[in-house]
């Protein structure tokens, strides 16, 4: 009876995760998903707690104390991060995922065998033995690897990518994997060797991310992400609990096709981010033609914005940095006021997260309506009189479209050089994230109004009012 | 090898179930707006931490003067609640931008 009911409880969370999850990918009701799939993972824990256990004491008190300094740092954390950081917190999170997992397989490979040594002191069950070391090698990437994208996110980490990476990576590779299953098939094999697989696996993660680019790793953590439900659904196997099996699982294939999903947004595939490398490749100054942007008066951008039919803003991370997004919808309801059409124009890779842009915009209780998706912008930009770049640079760079050899060739942007003037808000002739260099700058079309996105925007917003 | 092979051999219910979990997980998010992507991914994270349980069953099992596994599981479960907690949060304060019109 009581065993029915444990099953029948874990059932019920495995459905809250599925429902949670299905949730999360619809916007009018991904809040409540979230919710749901909360609640799930709630009752999974509390049904582990209640499980009747043939051996052990419990330990409830130190559980319960672990379970409320990891809810407090977790509860703090989130509370406290700015709206820019939250792809970096998405990824430490995801790392201590992954120590989580590698942590529990540790204690696992203590049951059977010494620490140090690697005496065999039990009985080694080969199939869970075999898990045990998959867990630890996916769960060690996972681990290791978000820490870096965190990193490289936070710009703590800079992007270097030593050629001999690559080779090093599937060296590793092939060295993991022959490791592991010499350790499963050779019954004689040291079980010094699970140690080895550990640290081989931790200093992978590492040299996995390292090559890859820091405006890529949205994509890597999610990849990342995926890892550590795969690790999860391994160690499930382990323990013979069907929540962190399904739960595993999901996130693992879940992560995976976002990642796909992520990878086509930017035209790309996946096996090219992981290869790394990308950005700064680009022919430089090959044409001796003198590149000049022209600078823009506050004045002459005032007065092309109060008197446009439309004006579309285009923002990017520079926009998330300045924290301008309340800014742009000041902008927005004074130039409303004189009867312009405001719109915003979203790349789907604005910023440094899918959806990033739109999640700030928001914040700034910009409607729902007032945002353009990329096909619908294009379509609306030859008659735009208007357009504000905002702290963006790939998203519009017209070199996808022009330049062959140009390491985003293909990646559809925003067409903006075709509306009447563009006017870029930048706060250098710097090249953008990915350090290729923008010839939409140099348009004759585009005047540049250097600065701080934010006291840029403030600027022109006084500028307007005293055109009155 | 022998045991991985029997695994096999009797648990066919398992392995249907593996299958058809990850072509679930494949459906859910295969129609998913870009918008979404970001916070879909911080929840997916958040549920990558069921991993606490293993953490949880451990401590569970362990005699409470078995100091190593205590420590370990311990920080397990500090560990995979952050992720827990902290990626549901974080996701939740993601979406709370969707909710004003």
């Amino acid at each position: 009876m009581q065993q029915a009911l444990i099953n029948l409880a874990y059932l019920a969370s495995v459905v809250l995760l599925i429902v949670g999850l299905k949730r999360l990918s619809s916007p009018a009701i991904a809040r409540s998903g979230n919710f749901i799939a909360a609640m799930g993972m709630g009752l999974g824990i509390l049904v582990t707690m209640l499980i009747p256990l043939g051996s052990g004491d419990n330990n409830y008190i130190l559980i319960l104390i672990g379970l409320a300094v990891g809810s407090s740092i977790g509860l703090i954390l989130s509370k406290r991060v700015q709206m820019t950081a939250m792809p970096e917190l998405v990824s430490l999170f995801n790392g201590l995922g992954g120590a989580c997992a590698v942590t529990i397989s540790l204690l696992e490979l203590f049951q059977y065998q010494e620490i140090f040594t690697g005496e065999i002191v039990g009985d080694v069950n080969m199939g869970k033995h075999f898990t045990t070391l998959l867990t630890i090698f996916i769960g060690g990437i996972a681990f290791t690897g978000s820490i870096l994208a965190y990193g490289k996110l936070a710009g703590k980490v800079s992007d270097k990518h030593p050629a001999a990476l690559s080779y090093l990576n599937i060296v590793f590779l092939l060295v993991l994997l022959a490791l592991i299953g010499y350790r499963v098939i050779s019954p004689d094999a040291s079980f010094m060797i699970p140690w080895i697989i550990l640290g081989i696996s931790l200093i992978y993660g590492l040299t996995f991310v390292q090559p890859i680019g820091s405006a890529d790793m949205p994509v890597v953590i999610s990849l990342l992400n995926a890892f550590t439900g795969i690790a999860a659904a391994l160690a499930g196997i382990v323990y013979e609990n069907q929540v962190m099996f399904i739960g595993g699982i999901l996130v693992g294939s879940s992560g995976t096709i976002l990642t796909v999903l992520m990878c086509q947004a930017m035209n790309r595939s996946l096996f090219n981010v992981i290869i790394g490398g990308f950005g700064g490749s680009s022919k430089k100054g090959e044409d001796d033609e003198e590149k000049v942007a022209v600078e823009a008066t506050l004045n002459d951008v005032a007065i092309l914005c109060r008197y446009a039919d439309r004006v579309i803003m285009v923002p990017g991370y520079g926009m998330a940095v300045a924290q301008a997004q309340k800014t742009c919808k000041e902008l927005d309801n004074l130039l409303t006021g004189f009867g312009v059409d405001v719109k915003y124009a979203v790349h789907p890779v604005a910023g440094r997260m899918p959806g990033h842009m739109n999640v700030l915009l928001a914040e700034a209780d910009v409607p729902y309506p007032s945002l353009l998706d990329m096909d619908d912008a294009n379509s609306l930009i030859p008659d735009t009189q208007v357009c504000l770049i905002i702290g963006a640079n790939d998203v519009v760079n017209p070199a996808a479209l022009e330049d062959s050899s140009s390491p985003i060739y293909g990646m559809p942007i925003l067409e903006v050089f075709k509306c009447g003037q563009v006017i870029v808000l930048k706060r250098s002739m710097n090249t953008g994230y990915s350090g290729i260099e923008n010839p939409l700058f140099f348009k004759s079309n585009t005047k540049m109004l250097f600065g701080d996105a934010k006291s840029s925007l403030q600027n022109l917003i006084s500028e307007i009012r005293e055109l009155g | 090898m022998d045991q991985i092979i029997n695994f096999i051999a009797e648990n066919p219910i398992t392995i249907y179930m593996v299958v058809m979990a990850i072509y679930l997980g494949f459906e859910l998010i295969s129609k998913v707006p870009t918008v979404l992507h970001t916070p879909l991914m911080s929840g997916a994270n958040a549920i990558s931490g069921v991993v606490v349980i293993g953490a949880i069953l451990l401590i569970r099992q362990s005699p409470s003067d078995d100091y190593l596994a205590l420590s370990l599981g311990f920080v397990g479960i500090v560990l995979g609640t952050i992720n827990v907690v902290g990626g549901h949060s974080v996701t939740n304060r993601m979406l709370e931008m969707f909710k004003k019109k």
